[in-house]
């Protein structure tokens, strides 16, 4: 341990100080924030109808498959729409999707994790069996089965999307608890007294907050992915709600005449995961090691 | 060796039961009409709606509906809704190009993912590292949809290239071998774009083990000995990290098969993703239950075979 570094490091601040350390972190964060920002401003704009720069929906044919310009950014689509406006909503989408996705897939995985590695027995059996049996399933072909079943839709999307993709998230939360309920400031808990619940919540789950946090971040990515997929396919947000792969889909007709129909969004996914997959790497090489 | 196949075989079979619920409650359980003419629609009577019914046995109690697909399945009487032909004939056909489509994918990927995976470790701290872990992402971040659509129209409309499909049409070949690679060469695209995000994974692992393994002992001794790098690397390392990822080969085929449902429909391929997307447009309840559970014994028929060749790489590994 090198003398600089302060007696109070905690393992938060230690993990935090590997974690921005890394050269990969900076330009990763930077490009998820500036995403961020695009999609929380043009969401607060549209709220209070402002509509910058353009409307996403005003259709115009005399302008339709104009090429990048000073007017229109991106250029406009086959219905004279502005790609850049439509962009910007897709952005909203696309992390709405990937935030709501992972949440709802931590909080099952989660709760099925915890429930199986802390009381372990024929509950662990159980619960395990199912997640095998579930990760048998192509994964995105159940996603796609299920939406189009359904129905697309929004909320329909990221709830089918979170219920299929929380199998890592239990294995992981399980095989930490496994390894976690046999420390001895659990024992010693649990001789004090303490409930399942209590022991589960405050002393198990904030020990094993920086490998579930991980997964979080590596999830989200895949949820964007899989919606873009599904919008490709025409089961994802239905337009005209624009979607970066309901551009790419609606675009791809025009591939040889307007090449901006695809590039544009087909690298917003592309750099938009690569950030967050490289975040979550980093995150992870942080808190995995102990120097 | 044999206890072991059979236990996990049994096990297979609990699984199977499992897998087989989940898939039949999906498809039967999501709201929405079950008809694939819609529900609403005025030109088809109550009359042959109740015969609709009473053919897929949608009269009957959830529980009946459950044991008669699963009798109609193993007995080869389960009929597809669309064209009424047994969902199991269709299947079987696509199962060859299927099983080529993923075979291929799997042993790209093992080959580049092994040869990315080994030179990160070779460098690991270094920029080649940095850059490989990159790339890593890179794949697993590109839109499968989008880079094969760009492909294929780049190739197709810009040069021409005869990638659709699994042969090309209308050329006679002279013999077998001409034909076989005309096979081979409509396989190496869509199998390549398949394999990237496994190759990235795998690439990732390898790299976490081989620097595990480049730690070892042996790993100095046979440096010391004054063997060059690239013997140390492949052949001493390399053996002793590569069992997890054949062992993983089982589960990266889930996410093979589901890719494939995307890239075998922009490539017009006849594998059994293609048939699951066109058997979701059509709402064929029957052949999706039926395709789940294929495709989940798939799966579990890969796992196994992963486990066995795993034991037969590494002799540490017990199979009990």
């Amino acid at each position: 341990m090198q003398g600089t570094q302060p007696l109070t490091e905690t393992p938060t601040t230690r993990v935090l100080r590997r974690f921005w350390a890394n050269p990969i972190t900076i330009p990763s964060v930077v490009i998820i924030l500036f995403f961020t920002f695009i999609a929380g401003g043009t969401f607060i704009l549209s709220a209070m109808g402002y509509d910058w720069p353009c409307n996403p929906n005003q259709t115009n044919l005399e302008l339709k498959l104009l090429s990048p310009s000073s007017q229109h950014w991106m250029g406009t689509d086959n219905l004279g729409r502005d790609v850049l406006s439509r962009m910007m909503h897709g952005a909203s989408i696309s992390l709405t999707v990937g935030l709501v996705a992972v949440a709802v897939s931590l909080g099952i995985g989660m709760a099925v994790g915890a429930i199986a590695g802390y009381f372990g027995g024929i509950i662990d059996q159980v619960l395990m069996r199912a997640v095998d049996a579930l990760l048998c399933f192509p994964t995105f072909f159940l996603i796609l089965t299920v939406v189009a079943l359904l129905g697309p839709s929004l909320l329909n999307i990221v709830i089918v999307i979170g219920l299929v993709s929380w199998t890592g998230t239990a294995r992981l939360v399980r095989s930490e608890f496994l390894t976690l309920r046999e420390t001895e400031y659990v024992k010693s808990a649990r001789v004090l007294g303490q409930n399942a619940w209590p022991i589960i919540t405050r002393h198990i789950l904030p020990n094993a907050a920086a490998p579930i946090l991980v997964t979080a971040v590596l999830g989200i990515p895949d949820a964007i992915l899989q919606e873009a997929g599904l919008s490709f396919l025409g089961f994802g947000v239905q337009p005209p709600q624009a979607t970066w792969g309901n551009i790419i889909a609606d675009g791809k007709t025009y591939l040889l005449d307007a090449w901006w129909l695809n590039i544009f969004p087909g690298l917003a996914i592309l750099i938009a995961s690569l950030s967050f997959y490289l975040a979550g790497d980093a995150l992870r090489e942080a808190a995995e090691s102990r120097s | 060796m044999i206890s072991f196949i059979i236990r996990r075989l049994a096990l297979s079979v609990v699984l199977l039961f499992i897998i087989s619920i989940i898939s039949f409650f999906i498809v039967t359980l999501t709201p929405g009409s079950p008809y694939p003419w819609g529900e609403l629609n005025p030109k088809i009577s109550a009359e042959v709606k109740a015969n609709f019914r009473k053919k897929f046995h949608l009269d009957r109690p959830l529980h009946d509906q459950y044991a008669l697909i699963m009798r109609d399945l193993f007995t080869g009487n389960l009929r597809s809704i669309k064209d009424d032909r047994p969902v199991m004939s269709r299947i079987l056909e696509r199962m060859p190009a299927t099983v080529a489509l993923n075979l291929t994918s799997i042993v790209i990927s093992l080959s580049f993912g092994t040869l990315l995976g080994v030179t990160a470790a070779r460098y690991s701290g270094h920029w080649q590292d940095a850059l490989g872990s990159i790339i890593a992402f890179l794949f697993i971040a590109l839109p499968g949809f989008w880079i094969t659509y760009v492909v294929v129209i780049a190739l197709v409309k810009g040069f021409g290239a005869p990638i659709l499909g699994t042969h090309s049409y209308g050329i006679e070949f002279p013999n077998a071998l001409a034909s076989g690679l005309d096979t081979l060469w409509h396989l190496l695209l869509p199998a390549t774009i398949l394999a990237l995000g496994a190759i990235a994974s795998q690439s990732r692992y390898l790299r976490a083990t081989m620097i595990e393994s480049l730690r070892e002992d042996y790993i100095r001794t046979a440096r010391s000995k004054g063997l060059s790098e690239d013997v140390v690397l492949y052949k001493h390392a390399l053996r002793n990290s590569i069992r997890p990822i054949i062992a993983g080969i089982g589960m990266v085929l889930p996410a093979l098969i589901g890719g494939a449902v995307v890239i075998e429909t922009i490539f017009a391929y006849p594998g059994m993703g293609r048939l699951g997307y066109e058997a979701v447009l059509e709402r064929d309840y029957p052949m999706l239950v039926a395709l789940n559970f294929v495709v989940a014994a798939l799966v579990l028929l890969g796992n196994l075979i992963s486990d066995l060749l795993s034991a037969a790489v590494d002799p540490r590994v017990r199979l009990e």
